[in-house]
C-alpha cells in the first residue's frame, strides 16, 4: 500500500477502532429515507465508503436526466450504492439463519454490493451510447487497478479484488452469491426500484421488502421464494412494470437523453474536426479518442459535463450551442409515437425537407426506441437465457413464478416496445421563414401518429 | 433511422435463416467480437453471453414485421426461427449505410450448433485470460454443458480461423 493510502485509511478509521475481527467498535449508520438506517459494522466497508473514487459517486445522479421530469430524482450512485449494500446485508442477515455462511464470502458479498456500480460515469447511459463504452468494465478497472478501493480491498487477501470483481461480472464460483446482486429479483434492483420511487415522488414502485428477504431461500445456484410470500414478489414485478413505462421510459426524460446523446455527438465531431472550442475540452480529449485511462475516467462528474455544456451554449458553432441551451434550459424536443414500418416511406422526404429549412437531421430528427433503454422487463419462462424466479412450492418442488401467478403472467405478456420521433417543435412552428416546408413537415409528422 | 436494428436485419440478410433465440445471440455475440459494428452490451448468464438489448431489439424487428418470428414445438420446448421479411428488405434498402459482407463466416456460424456456439462465445468473453484459465472457467461455470477438453481445442481452433476472415478492428463502427 502506499503512503498516501495508508494516511487516508488512518484517517477514515481511528487506529482505536481497529479490531482483529474486522469489525469497529462501534457501529456507524448512515440515515437513509429509503432504509431509515444503513448500518456499517465492517472496517472494510468503512473504509470503501471513505475511498474517492467511491465518493465520486455522490456527484452522480441515479437517474440521468430524470430530474428534469421529476424534479425530486436528484439521488446519486452513492446513495444507491450504500442502499443495494444494505440490503445485501438484511438479505445475508436473514439467509444466514438457514444455511451457513463463510465470513469472507460475507465481506465479499458485501463489498460486491457495495461497489458494484462503481465504474458509472456521468449521464452514463448517453456516455456509453455514444462511446460505445461499458461502466462495468470501469468497475473491473477501478477494483483491479490503481485505486484506493483496490489497496483497501487487497488487505483481505491477494485475490480479494479479484474475487469482487468476478461476482459483480457475474463469473465468479458461487452462483447463489452472484444470483443476490444481479439476477432478476436481486439487492441492485430492490432498491433502485424502491430509491427512484421515493425520490421521484411517485406513488407506484412500492413493495414489502422486508417480505421478501424473509421468504428468500438459498438454494445451490440462486435464491427461490417460498410460495407464501408470491403476493410480495408479484408486487415487486409490478413495480418494476410500472416504473418502467411511467419513471425509466417517460417520454420527456427521453427527450432530454436524446438531446444529451447528440451534444456529445457534436462536440466529438466538431473535435475530430479540429474545431477550436473557446475553452479547450480536455476532460473529454482521451473519451473523444477513444484512450480513457483510469485517471481520466476518475476525473469525470456531472459537475464537469455541466460546466461544459454552459461553457458551449456561447460557442460559434450553432448546433452545439442550440443543443446546450435545450439542455440546459430544459427546452426539449417534442416527440410523436412512431412506427417505423410507416416512417420508412416518409423518411428520405422528412430528411431532405429539414436540410431544405437548414436544420441538421442527424441532429434535430430522431427516433428513440424501448430497445435503447438500460432497464428491463421481467421475462418469465424457463428457457430463456436468464434464469426466472422460482417459488418453493409446498411438496418442495420449484415452479417458475409466471406459472402460478396470473398478475406475472398477464403483465409478461403485454407489448414491451415501443418507438418516439424527436424534433424540434419551436422551430417548426415559427413559421417567418420557409413556411410551406415547415407546414409540409408538420403535416408528415403529425399524420404519421398513431 | 434506426441504425443499430438495420445492422440486426444486415445480419439476417447474410446468414439466412436463424434457428433457436440463443444461436442468434451468441451469433451476434461472435459477430461483434470479430469486430462487426454491432454494439449491444453483453453480460454473462446462464448460457454465456447474453444481451437484453438485443432480446428487445430482436422484439421490436419482429414487432415492425421486418423480421418472421415462427414459434414451434421442438421435444418439450419452444423453438423460435427467424427470417429477414420482405418488408425487411425494403427498409434494409432504404438504409444508407455500410455493413460490411462477412456471409462466409457468418454461415459457417450458422450451421454450428448453438451449444458450441456457446462454448465459443464464453472462450471469447473470458479472451483475455491465458488459455488454462479460461479452461477453469468454461468447467466450473457450465459444468452441466459437460465440454471436454476437445470440445475447448475445437473452440479454440474455430475462434483462429475466424479471426483470420473477420474485419480488421476499427474498420467498422
Amino acid at each position: 500500500m502506499n503512503s498516501k493510502t495508508e494516511l487516508h485509511i488512518q484517517e477514515g478509521v481511528p487506529p482505536d477502532m481497529r479490531r482483529p475481527d474486522g469489525k469497529l467498535d462501534e457501529e456507524k449508520v448512515f440515515k437513509d429515507p429509503v432504509h431509515r438506517y444503513i448500518h456499517v459494522r465492517d472496517e472494510l466497508i468503512w473504509k470503501l465508503i471513505g475511498t474517492k473514487e467511491f465518493q465520486r459517486l455522490r456527484r452522480i445522479r441515479q437517474l440521468g436526466t430524470t430530474f428534469l421530469t421529476f424534479h425530486g430524482a436528484e439521488h446519486t450512485r452513492f446513495n444507491h450504492s450504500l442502499g443495494v449494500y444494505e440490503v445485501m446485508r438484511r438479505m445475508i442477515g436473514n439467509l444466514e439463519k438457514k444455511s451457513e455462511w463463510d465470513p469472507e464470502e460475507r465481506l465479499v458479498c458485501l463489498a460486491s454490493a457495495l461497489l458494484h456500480d462503481v465504474g458509472h460515469g456521468p449521464f452514463s447511459h448517453s456516455f456509453e451510447k455514444v462511446f460505445h463504452m461499458d461502466h462495468e468494465k470501469w468497475t473491473r478497472r477501478i477494483i483491479l487497478g490503481n485505486t484506493e478501493i483496490n489497496d483497501i480491498l487487497l488487505q483481505m487477501g491477494d485475490d480479494f479484488p479479484a474475487k469482487v470483481a468476478n461476482v459483480i461480472a457475474k463469473t465468479y464460483d458461487n452462483k447463489l452469491l452472484v444470483s443476490l446482486i444481479s439476477s432478476q429479483i436481486d439487492a441492485d434492483r430492490m432498491d433502485y426500484l424502491l430509491r427512484d420511487a421515493f425520490y421521484t415522488g411517485v406513488s407506484y414502485g412500492q413493495f414489502d421488502m422486508e417480505r421478501i428477504l424473509r421468504v428468500m431461500r438459498p438454494q445451490e445456484d440462486q435464491a427461490v421464494f417460498k410460495h407464501s410470500g408470491m403476493h410480495a414478489v408479484e408486487d415487486y414485478i409490478m413495480s418494476r412494470y410500472q416504473m418502467y413505462w411511467q419513471v425509466y421510459f417517460h417520454p420527456v426524460t427521453r427527450s432530454a437523453e436524446v438531446i444529451l446523446s447528440k451534444i456529445l455527438h457534436r462536440a466529438k465531431e466538431l473535435l475530430a474536426d479540429n474545431y477550436a472550442f473557446k475553452i479547450n475540452p480536455v476532460h473529454f480529449t482521451t473519451m473523444f479518442e477513444g484512450e480513457v485511462t483510469l485517471k481520466d475516467y476518475l476525473k469525470l462528474d456531472e459537475s464537469i459535463i455541466l460546466y461544459y455544456f454552459q461553457a458551449w451554449e456561447e460557442e460559434e458553432d450553432p448546433i452545439l450551442s442550440d443543443l446546450c441551451q435545450r439542455f440546459m434550459n430544459r427546452r426539449l424536443f417534442k416527440y410523436v409515437e412512431c412506427d417505423p414500418s410507416k416512417q420508412m416511406l416518409i423518411w428520405p422526404e422528412l430528411q431532405q425537407l429539414f436540410k431544405t429549412i437548414g436544420l441538421n437531421p442527424e441532429y434535430y430528427l430522431v427516433i428513440d426506441s424501448s430497445s435503447d433503454l438500460p432497464y428491463d422487463f421481467y421475462r418469465p419462462g424457463e428457457k430463456d437465457e436468464r434464469v426466472p424466479i422460482h417459488l418453493l412450492m409446498p411438496n418442495g418442488e420449484l415452479s417458475e413464478l409466471s406459472r402460478q401467478s396470473d398478475v406475472v403472467e398477464a403483465i409478461s405478456g403485454k407489448k414491451r416496445t415501443d418507438h418516439k420521433l424527436y424534433f424540434p417543435k419551436d422551430l417548426l412552428t415559427d413559421q417567418t421563414t420557409f413556411p410551406e416546408e415547415k407546414r409540409r413537415i408538420l403535416s408528415l409528422l403529425m399524420n404519421q401518429e398513431g | 433511422m434506426l441504425n443499430e436494428h438495420a445492422k440486426l436485419l444486415a445480419l439476417f440478410k447474410q446468414t439466412g435463416e436463424i434457428i433457436g433465440r440463443k444461436k442468434l445471440q451468441k451469433m451476434v455475440y461472435i459477430a461483434k467480437k470479430m469486430n462487426l459494428p454491432f454494439n449491444e452490451k453483453y453480460q454473462l448468464h446462464m448460457f454465456g453471453p447474453y444481451s437484453e438489448e438485443l432480446s428487445l431489439r430482436v422484439e421490436e424487428v419482429c414487432q415492425l414485421q421486418f423480421v418472421s418470428e415462427v414459434k414451434e414445438k421442438k421435444g418439450g420446448y419452444q423453438q423460435y426461427r427467424y427470417e429477414l421479411s420482405e418488408k425487411g428488405e425494403d427498409f434494409l434498402s432504404m438504409m444508407s449505410f455500410h455493413f460490411p459482407d462477412a456471409t462466409g463466416m457468418l454461415e459457417d456460424m450458422n450451421h454450428k450448433s448453438s451449444k458450441f456456439l456457446e462454448l465459443v462465445s464464453t472462450v471469447l468473453y473470458f479472451e483475455e485470460l491465458p488459455k488454462k484459465e479460461v479452461a477453469e472457467k468454461v468447467f466450473k461455470l457450465k459444468a452441466k454443458q459437460n465440454y471436454s477438453e476437445a470440445d475447448l481445442d475445437e473452440a479454440y481452433a474455430y475462434i483462429n480461423r475466424l479471426h483470420q476472415v473477420a474485419p480488421k478492428k476499427g474498420a467498422y463502427s
